[in-house]
Parts: C-alpha cells; sequence; structure tokens
C-alpha cells in the first residue's frame, strides 16, 4: 500500500490556491483570446480586449485575476489503495487553503455564520467533495468559485415530460436572468439526472472540465453544442453590453435518475473559471 | 470622455447612458456589510462615515496589497446586492455607482428622482483596475476586513454609464440595438 503524508497534501493545495487565482487556466485564456477575435458587438469586443490586458497583468505583476478569489471548492478522488499519514485529509485541505490564501494575499470571503456573517479571515473551510475510486493516488481539482455569478445559479426539478426541449429552455432562462451579473463571458455548468442534490454537484464539477470538451455522450454532446448557440444568440454578449460572446462554453454532465424525475441544475461561472488538478 | 470626482449634478446630467468615461479623483470603496451598516447607521439618525453629497461609491471588496502595491484585485462586484441600501443613500446626495449587473426599479427610480449615475467597471478585471488606483486607505469600519470602507484616489479609471439619471439603461439597449444591427 503507497503511503502518502499529509503535508504533502497541504503543500499542494497551498500553491494550487494560489496559482489558480493568478494564472488563467489555459482552456480559459484560449477561448476568452479567439472570443476577442470573433467578437462584433463594439462595447463586447473592448471588454473582450480588457479581459485579455487583464490576465496578462495579473500573470506578469502577480495579482489576482479577479478580486473575488473565491470559496475554495475542491473534488478529491481518493484512491482506495493509498494510505494517508498525518493528521485527517479534511484538516489538511483546510490547513492548505489557510495558507495558500494567507500566503498568496487572496482575499478571505468566507463568513463562519450564514447569518451571523463573521468573517473566519483565513477563508476556510473549503468545500470538499470526496470520491473513493480505485487505484494508490490522490486527485485533487480546485476550483475556486466567485459568487457573482454563483448566486445566479439554479435548480429546476423538470419532469421527465419536459424532455429535452425542457432542458435547453430551463438553461436559457438561468442565462437571460444572469445576464450581467454573472459577468459573462460565462461558462455554463450543467448537472442533469441523479436528485435534487447531485445534480448541483454535478453541475459544478461541470465547470471543471475543459472549456470546449464534449460530454462523452454523443445526444449529451449535440445538446452542449446547441444550447450553446441559443446562448450566443441572445446578444447578452461580453459585461452583458451587447455581442455574440455571452459564454464561451457549456458543460453537461449526467446520472442515472428516478423514473419520476429529471433534476436540472445550472452552476454560473464567470470569464474567470478557474480550475487546477494534480494528482499525487 | 475624461471627467473629475466628485462631480455635480450638472456634470451627472451630462452622462449618457453608453458612455465610456474615464474617472480621475476621489472615490470610496463599500460593499455589502458597510451598506448594511450605513444603512442602519443612517435609519437610527446617524451619519455616514463620511460625507455622500456629490461623491462616488465603488462596490469593491479588495484582495490584501501586497509590500509595495497600492491594492490588490479590485474589480467591481455585483451591484444589485446593495439595492435595498441605495435609495436611502442616494437621498442622502450620493452622485454615483460603480458596480456590476443590474440594478432593482427601486433603485432605477431613485436614480432618477435624486439625478444620480450608475456605471459599470468591468467585471472580473480587477488586476488591469487596480493599476488605476493611486492611493488607497480605510477610512471606516477597518473591522469589516475586505468590506472596510476605503477612500482612493483613482487615476483614468475606466468607466461606462449603465443607467443615466433620466432613467436610459444601457444593459436593455445595448442587447437591442446589437440584434438591430445583426
Amino acid at each position: 500500500m503507497r503511503t502518502i503524508h499529509t503535508d504533502e497534501i497541504i503543500k499542494n493545495v497551498s500553491e494550487m490556491c494560489i496559482s489558480a487565482n493568478l494564472y488563467l487556466a489555459e482552456d480559459m485564456d484560449k477561448k476568452i483570446r479567439q472570443a476577442a477575435c470573433e467578437e462584433d458587438g463594439k462595447l463586447g469586443k473592448q471588454i473582450l480586449n480588457q479581459l485579455i490586458e487583464n490576465m496578462e497583468i495579473a500573470a506578469e505583476d502577480k495579482i489576482p485575476i479577479c478580486q473575488d478569489t473565491g470559496m475554495a471548492v475542491l473534488f478529491v478522488n481518493v484512491g482506495q489503495e493509498l494510505h494517508i499519514e498525518g493528521m485527517s485529509i479534511t484538516d489538511a485541505i483546510n490547513e492548505g487553503v489557510r495558507r495558500g490564501y494567507s500566503e498568496g494575499y487572496l482575499r478571505k470571503s468566507v463568513v463562519k455564520d450564514p447569518l451571523i456573517r463573521e468573517n473566519t479571515k483565513d477563508n476556510t473551510p473549503a468545500i470538499i467533495h470526496y470520491d473513493i475510486v480505485p487505484g494508490d493516488k490522490l486527485e485533487i481539482t480546485i476550483a475556486p468559485k466567485g459568487f457573482g455569478s454563483e448566486n445566479m445559479s439554479k435548480v429546476y426539478m423538470l419532469k421527465p415530460s419536459d424532455g429535452e426541449e425542457g432542458v435547453k429552455a430551463a438553461v436559457l432562462q438561468a442565462v437571460k436572468e444572469a445576464g450581467p451579473n454573472a459577468c459573462p463571458p460565462m461558462v455554463v455548468g450543467v448537472g442533469l439526472g441523479g436528485d435534487f442534490e447531485l445534480a448541483a454537484k454535478l453541475a459544478k464539477k461541470a465547470l471543471t472540465r475543459e472549456a470546449g470538451s464534449s460530454n462523452e455522450k454523443e445526444h449529451i454532446a449535440r445538446i452542449e453544442k446547441e444550447i450553446l448557440e441559443m446562448v450566443n444568440s441572445t446578444g447578452i454578449g461580453p459585461g452583458g453590453l451587447g455581442g455574440k460572446t455571452t459564454a464561451l462554453a457549456v458543460n453537461i454532465e449526467t446520472y442515472a435518475t428516478h423514473i419520476a424525475g429529471m433534476p436540472l441544475a445550472v452552476n454560473m461561472c464567470c470569464h474567470v473559471n478557474r480550475h487546477i488538478k494534480r494528482v499525487l | 470622455m475624461n471627467i473629475n470626482v466628485p462631480f455635480d449634478k450638472e456634470e451627472v446630467k451630462k452622462l449618457k447612458a453608453g458612455d465610456y468615461v474615464y474617472l480621475t479623483g476621489t472615490i470610496y470603496s463599500a460593499r455589502d456589510a458597510a451598506h448594511k451598516r450605513m444603512y442602519e447607521t443612517m435609519l437610527e439618525g446617524g451619519q455616514a462615515p463620511f460625507n455622500l453629497k456629490d461623491n462616488v461609491i465603488y462596490y469593491l471588496g479588495p484582495t490584501p496589497a501586497k509590500k509595495g502595491q497600492v491594492i490588490g484585485s479590485a474589480g467591481p462586484t455585483t451591484s444589485s446586492r446593495m439595492d435595498k441600501y441605495t435609495p436611502l443613500i442616494l437621498e442622502n446626495g450620493l452622485n454615483g455607482m460603480i458596480g456590476k449587473g443590474k440594478r432593482s426599479k427601486e433603485v432605477i427610480d431613485a436614480i432618477v428622482k435624486n439625478k444620480a449615475v450608475y456605471f459599470a467597471a468591468v467585471g472580473g478585471a480587477g488586476a488591469l483596475l487596480s493599476k488605476c488606483i493611486k492611493e488607497s486607505e480605510v477610512i471606516a469600519y477597518d473591522d469589516l476586513g475586505t468590506e472596510a470602507i476605503r477612500k482612493m484616489r483613482v487615476e483614468d479609471f475606466p468607466v461606462i454609464v449603465v443607467i443615466d439619471s433620466e432613467g436610459n439603461n444601457l444593459y436593455e439597449t445595448a442587447i437591442e440595438e446589437y440584434k438591430n444591427k445583426k
């Protein structure tokens, strides 16, 4: 059995928090540059060019791309043949987040209680989704999530009879309602199937999939493409000020569901769709 | 177009939805928690911690500044969360707000009634915008951390007029205009 010490986890999580906030993921960088070339809205094009300049300043001067450096969301796949030594894995991840947000001069955006709202001052706790998987590796994906876009997310409990058209209409409605609030161009994460909470988790996970990649299932890949076209025909555009680049990608993840239902979650993300993965 | 902040009502009336404006002068940062506290203080008959009259508030909670930096990443936050507090603040003389995203009908009505202006800065361009902030000092609510009120000197800070003093709303017209052009 392979052994990994939690010090290793702390170090990697800390580095990943900083890196994700300073350097935009390659897939997003590429999509934004491509969109800037193709955008035909006057203000829209200007905004995309500002976003490119912003990314360049962020990387060069080591300033976070966006001031909302997010709540740290992690997807952690733990190989069932891996032995973790040291402290608890959750404590180690939170310690990594604590160090990353402090040493990286990232914003502390977490309040301890939703109503009392006292800042925890170290951006913990993180939101951690664990999966037990075959093998002896530890795969960590960190997606620091900003709340301008998070606030515009939705869960719809659709009926089976709503079908594909119902899915498309709901996602489109969510995008229109989000409009300028979600800092378009957005990435639209969609979770379809499962139950109430799994749909939402899948929607978040969909955001960590490479922008521009397609779902493995042929019919889902087609729907992704069709929704993207619909979204980009709304005219909302970059900054919500008119243009054809309303979304850079629509990523759908699915799961089996109940005979009576078709849960759908739409997790909005801004153009600063941060996600970074390491395998330890 | 370049304008100096703070500005008076005459200047406000010249600003039209869709204008691209560079702001130079003094602005104040305040977001959720600072708004709530200002609002509650004012309802109890107290004063906001700075003179609102003619001033501009930037809906901002920056990342911490490193040594040698004026401020960290400093882009706008979503304005609608300030909607509940905004009419009262406009009644007290504020002339402008910088944020991003839609405003409520109550806020738009208050903008028209009080002759104010709502600007958008580019959401998610925090590194770029931080370069336009030349001085920054926490002047109130220090305990709120990133949500404290900062007095900031800005130079050529780029914003777009989204809602002007007549209530014209660029978020509605820009999309229509783009679609009609096609």
